[in-house]
């Protein structure tokens, strides 16, 4: 993945600011529950979610355990339409093939529509080093981009700014990149869209090179899907004379029927509507109409290494539709910047350490990012077990164990930094395997109970630092249960 | 019918008096209830912080001691969940590492027959009304392992308004977690804490004397996070409250 994250700390150091950050906090508390309330009213309004889902899961299973059948199919039809397939196995080769694309073009700007893919690559760096300027066109994409800033959410990845804080950075950096913001410019969602849509329009008419991802691939017929809410990201599909497209492998399902699920429970589960405003869909090129050159980079970046994972691969059914960044509570609190990567959340606690593998400090630390409270499974449009691959990773960062990078096996060591913890797991065990010794800790713990102090050193620390510790009772239940046989054996 | 009381390691060791709640309740809903002494721990801590391997003897000494009963009980939504959601995956997983059945067969017979207290009151004895009296107001807070993990739907609730004397006020976001999750309230302590404060802010909003829930771990966060915050409300299991009567009303 993307180098802009190298050097993050691990997440709970990362969290801490943004849980002590008001402001944050509060525009991430109103937007997830707003989204929320109305996800939930959108998907009751369909009598047979569940089977979309079970649907939608299994579609997804099927195609990924032929992916290399369907792949190829979707090489042929998109090579038959008039289009142009590159593969690329990691983010520098698809930087590489893209720059290498645009600089074919002679042209120095690109436009953008929104796009984790290239996200996830940091292809707007990499162009950038090249001399050549990406612009974004999503509204809030454009607002992460001016305010010199990071997204943190995979669909609004604003929603950590408020009106405020987006009506000054329109003022202070339209001016640098395009047509600068009108005077005067308040913060109502009216003005600020127009001030976004007059500066955009510029350069829509402008470009001769769009750049996007996709959320789907038809395989039969080589068909590449955006969905989006907005337009400008049909405006980037339509209006240049180039197109180069950046997807991910997985993205791909078989057939147009297989899309209809998808089309059904990504909108209700994102943005919360019926139908996305506006559903793209173009086929290699055709005379006359849209762009005439169209070029296809097919995105691995540790995507076949991932499903090599068996409980692990579940993650690769993932649409992006960040329900369940809207309802995890962690996510709330800590902000997706936290979780140092382009997926945030839940999904990107379980993707980013697959997809990046968790050796760094972050990565090794995404797993325990969550309370394991399954709110991220039950909304789940794909039903991907959020929780267990969370175990299973942690399994991953303590043990170590065997996996697949770049494609060949290798024997993980367990992460540092858990020798401490892997003890006192031992010692438990081994406590809970012989219950005379549980039972004398027991004995001990309540005999010294006026001694307990009120706080805890070492890793207990934590938890007393915002917390009462429960008093320890005089009697352990099994010696009260021994000395009268619940209340039958003896006087209590 | 003869019950098997697994209380759970936390019970046992640091809420005695839910223990002593079960048994009082159960027994006077005519079961028989036995407490193994050999129970310990069912390996929860250790699976769901990554040490699967460490959990494994737990989980086959769990179906060594509970392996004879017709029914195992235990009023903890979270290690009820471990039982009958992590087990059958336990057994899975050594399958798939080409370990063999052994481990699936250990722990097969155990995982039908463990049931959370409320959903064995209400599935297995039929009973909503447990004759409890209990005059107090208070507000539910629904595990998130009793909600997601084992399905309890509005059995607790059912319980508790068959209660005498009880007002039950509805907790705004009782379905969100409250943050304590295991070892996560050790790593993620900041966010664990702001989880915390959120849900004793919204279970203080209701008025409520007390703050009810079906496993004591969350209480034990839940309560110590209202401790330090001095909201002068209570954690209380429901155990607790369905055990209580009017001649043995609970404190």
């Amino acid at each position: 993945m993307s180098g802009t994250f190298v050097g993050m700390p691990a997440f709970p150091e990362a969290a801490r600011e943004a849980v002590g950050n008001e402001t944050l906090r509060g525009n991430l508390r109103h937007a997830t529950h707003t989204i929320r309330a109305k996800r939930e009213k959108a998907v009751t309004e369909v009598a047979d979610w569940a089977e979309l889902r079970e649907a939608g899961k299994r579609i997804k299973d099927h195609t990924l355990r032929h992916l290399d059948r369907y792949l190829q199919q979707l090489e042929d039809s998109v090579t038959a339409a008039g289009g142009i397939v590159h593969w690329a196995a990691d983010a520098a080769e698809a930087n590489e093939i893209v720059t290498q694309l645009v600089k074919m073009t002679g042209e120095s700007e690109v436009v953008k529509v929104k796009s984790m893919a290239t996200q996830e690559i940091g292809l707007n760096e990499a162009l950038e080093a090249e001399g050549i300027r990406a612009y974004e066109t999503d509204l809030a994409e454009l607002i992460v981009q001016l305010g010199k800033d990071r997204p943190s959410h995979i669909l609004v990845p604003a929603i950590h700014r408020n009106r405020g804080e987006i009506r000054d950075i329109f003022t202070r950096e339209m001016s640098e990149w395009g047509r600068p913001a009108p005077e005067g410019l308040t913060d109502t969602p009216a003005e600020l869209a127009e001030a976004a849509r007059l500066h955009l329009r510029e350069k829509f008419l402008r470009a001769k090179v769009g750049i996007s991802g996709a959320n789907f691939m038809v395989a039969e017929t080589g068909t590449l899907v955006v969905v989006e809410s907005e337009g400008n990201g049909r405006m980037c599909l339509t209006l240049p004379e180039t197109l180069i497209s950046v997807v991910g492998i997985e993205k791909i399902v078989p057939t147009w029927r297989d899309l209809e699920v998808f089309l059904q429970t990504l909108p209700r589960s994102s943005t919360a509507e019926r139908m996305n405003p506006y559903t793209s869909t173009w086929t290699g090129t055709t005379d006359g109409d849209g762009p005439s050159t169209f070029h296809l980079v097919l995105l691995d970046n540790g995507r076949t290494d991932t499903l090599a994972d068996e409980v692990g691969r579940q993650a690769l059914r993932c649409i992006r539709c960040s329900a369940c960044l809207n309802v995890c509570p962690v996510y709330e609190r800590a902000g997706g910047h936290a979780y140092g990567s382009v997926y945030p959340g839940p999904i990107g606690a379980i993707l980013s350490p697959q997809l990046r593998g968790t050796q760094s400090e972050i990565d090794a630390s995404l797993p325990y990012a969550s309370s394991l409270c399954g709110a991220c499974y039950e909304v789940c449009p794909v039903a991907i077990d959020i929780p267990e691959v969370l175990v299973h990773l942690r399994e991953r960062v303590v043990q170590g164990g065997e996996v697949t990078r770049e494609g060949n096996k290798v024997v993980l060591r367990p992460a540092k930094g858990h020798a401490a913890e892997r003890a006192a797991m031992r010692a438990a065990r081994w406590a809970f395997t012989h219950p005379a010794a549980l039972r004398t800790g027991q004995r001990a713990a309540s005999r010294t109970r006026r001694f307990h102090p009120r706080t805890l050193p070492g890793p207990g620390k934590a938890w007393s630092g915002s917390r009462d510790l429960p008093p320890v009772p005089a009697e352990p239940f099994r010696d009260w249960w021994q000395r009268t046989r619940g209340g039958k054996g003896g006087a209590e | 019918m003869r019950v098997a009381l697994f209380l759970t390691c936390v019970n046992d060791t640091l809420y005695p008096d839910t223990g002593r709640a079960v048994v009082k309740l159960l027994t006077r809903l005519g079961v028989d209830v036995d407490f193994p002494m050999a129970q310990t721990c069912c390996g929860q801590a250790h699976y769901n912080t990554g040490y699967r391997h460490e959990a494994e003897p737990l989980a086959r000494h769990f179906s060594d001691v509970f392996g004879e009963y017709e029914a195992i009980v235990t009023p903890s939504g979270s290690c009820g969940a471990m039982v009958r959601e992590l087990y059958p995956r336990m057994g899975e997983r050594a399958r798939a590492e080409g370990r063999g059945d052994a481990l699936a067969a250990t722990l097969a017979p155990v995982v039908p027959k463990t049931y959370e207290l409320t959903e064995f009151l209400v599935d297995v004895l039929g009973v909503t009304d447990v004759g409890a009296y209990y005059p107090h107001k208070v507000t539910y807070h629904p595990t998130c392992h009793g909600l997601r993990g084992l399905g309890l739907g509005d059995r607790p609730r059912r319980l508790l308004q068959a209660v005498k004397g009880l007002e039950l006020a509805e907790l705004p976001g009782a379905d969100e977690c409250c943050g304590f999750g295991g070892t996560f309230a050790l790593k993620n302590a900041d966010v664990s804490a702001a989880m915390g404060t959120d849900k004793v802010r919204n279970a203080e909003s209701t008025g409520a004397e007390v703050l009810c829930a079906a496993d004591n771990s969350c209480l034990m966060h839940i309560g110590g996070t209202m401790a330090r915050l001095r909201t002068g409300m209570r954690p209380v299991h429901i155990a607790e409250i369905l055990a209580s009567t009017e001649e043995e009303p609970a404190v």
